[in-house]
């Protein structure tokens, strides 16, 4: 799964943005997926690497979560959900090709954003990149990121780094999904291929016979 | 005692027709025979006290412990049989810190109350095993802020403003009643669970206090109350006792 994700946090919650491809060698397997998978109601995780593994990494994780939702009596914290992920991703590295970014609101410590690369290795961060696409556009995110954004600007930053992204890596492509998460609860977006931020020196995408129902 | 459950209280795994296992009642008489143990939780933590009754005079100081950290925001005092009592604790420690090695924090009050609690449940259910003959105060101070719990030798678990156990029990809840805990901070708590402790205390033998606490003033880390605090405490509630000897 060559692929772009991310996650940003705002004032008041989360963004997770991804793309859209699933490559096997040339041939794009799925080019409308979805990498952006529920933990919980208020959690939810990137996926990058091999889908299989972490498709099904996540079916445990969100097991796991929900005994311990129903032990502790209350929503999981969004901590509990990323250190689940590392428990599995570390224990079982040799195994595994997962690359993971946990991202979700919870009451504590409202939104939170936790990096999980290949090794096992947890980090929390006000964003992160992850995915074959996300080395592309470091540069771009460390200039545009700042903290307290607004959750509009948020998500359009998510929208410009990934379509930058999908611009350069061949493995990227399609589709960007975004997901927002915040008290108020979780909101998707899609914007379909030919409405993708055009990056500097691409076509624009060849017009449409139907206009795309989203 | 011999007559009451007779043929029925042989084996934990044997209800009595009345629909009592007797091997849990006797585990709870154990309880009741030893020395009183309080918990209060005040507005800004929870106090433990134990009654030590002092076996020989040869017994050191501080020897016989009864209170013991479980984590650092949490911690035990036990009555009853004491080898059972550290057993139980050890079983507390232990998921404790499994709970902070996969979830990645400290446990929270009413899960290690009620992983212990199903812990001593178990050997209420087989023929094989005794009940233990322990009831546990657990305090905890974490993210729901100071919470006292009981568990007793049938496994029941209790979430508690105040309680106590033991020989003295009766007049040491009755006097728990009477005290404001929500008002009453974690330094006037001491005084309050020394004073019970020597005001339930039968005069015949002599008894070491140990306090431990859980609150604000120890960084919400569980531990012994510092010596000299308690020592003070120990003074003010025997003033506090005689002073009312002499009002009457």
């Amino acid at each position: 799964m060559g692929t772009t994700i991310m996650a940003a946090s705002f004032d008041g919650g989360v963004v997770l943005g991804a793309d859209s491809r699933t490559s096997t060698g040339t041939y794009i397997a799925n080019r409308a997926t979805d990498k952006i998978t529920p933990l919980t109601d208020s959690i939810y995780i990137c996926r990058s690497g091999s889908a299989a593994d972490t498709q099904n990494l996540s079916r445990y994780v969100q097991w796991f979560l929900e005994q311990h939702g129903m032990e502790l009596g209350d929503e999981p914290e969004v901590k509990t959900a990323a250190k689940l992920a590392q428990m599995m991703a570390y224990q079982n590295k040799n195994m595994l090709q997962a690359g993971l970014i946990v991202a979700g609101w919870d009451k504590h410590e409202g939104g939170s954003v936790y990096a999980i690369p290949l090794g096992g290795t947890l980090v929390k961060t006000p964003f992160t990149i992850g995915g074959s696409g996300s080395a592309y556009i470091y540069g771009l995110c460390d200039k545009l990121w700042r903290p307290n954004m607004t959750e509009d600007e948020c998500r359009a930053f998510v929208i410009k780094a990934v379509s930058h992204a999908m611009a350069r890596d061949g493995s990227s492509g399609g589709c960007i999904r975004t997901v927002t998460i915040s008290k108020d609860g979780v909101k998707r977006t899609f914007t379909p291929g030919d409405q993708v931020p055009v990056a500097a020196g691409e076509l624009p995408p060849p017009q449409r016979a139907v206009p795309a129902q989203v | 005692m011999s007559g009451i459950g007779t043929g029925y209280d042989l084996s934990t795994g044997t209800f009595s027709p009345d629909g009592r296992v007797f091997q849990t009642d006797y585990a709870q008489k154990a309880v009741d025979n030893s020395g009183t143990v309080v918990g209060i939780r005040c507005k800004d933590g929870v106090v433990l006290g134990a009654e030590k009754l002092i076996i020989s005079k040869m017994l050191e100081q501080h020897s016989n412990r009864r209170t013991f950290p479980v984590d650092r925001h949490a911690g035990m005092a036990v009555a009853g049989v004491a080898a059972d009592g550290r057993s139980v604790v050890s079983r507390a420690m232990g998921e404790a810190n499994q709970y902070k090695s996969i979830y990645g924090e400290a446990i929270p009050g009413h899960v290690l109350a009620e992983r212990l609690g199903s812990f001593m449940h178990l050997f209420n259910l087989y023929g094989g095993y005794r009940p233990y003959g322990v009831s546990a105060l657990l305090a905890t101070y974490g993210k729901e802020g100071p919470q006292l719990y009981l568990v007793e030798p049938s496994g029941a678990t209790y979430r508690y403003f105040g309680t106590a156990v033991g020989k003295g029990r009766q007049g040491a809840k009755n006097e728990v009643e009477k005290l404001k805990l929500e008002e009453m901070s974690c330094r006037e708590g001491i005084q309050a669970v020394a004073k019970i402790l020597h005001q339930v205390h039968d005069e015949e033998k002599g008894f070491e206090m140990e306090l431990a606490w859980v609150c604000e003033e120890s960084g919400r880390h569980f531990q012994r109350v510092p010596q000299q605090l308690a020592d003070e405490a120990e003074a003010a509630a025997k003033a506090a006792l005689a002073a009312e000897d002499m009002d009457d």
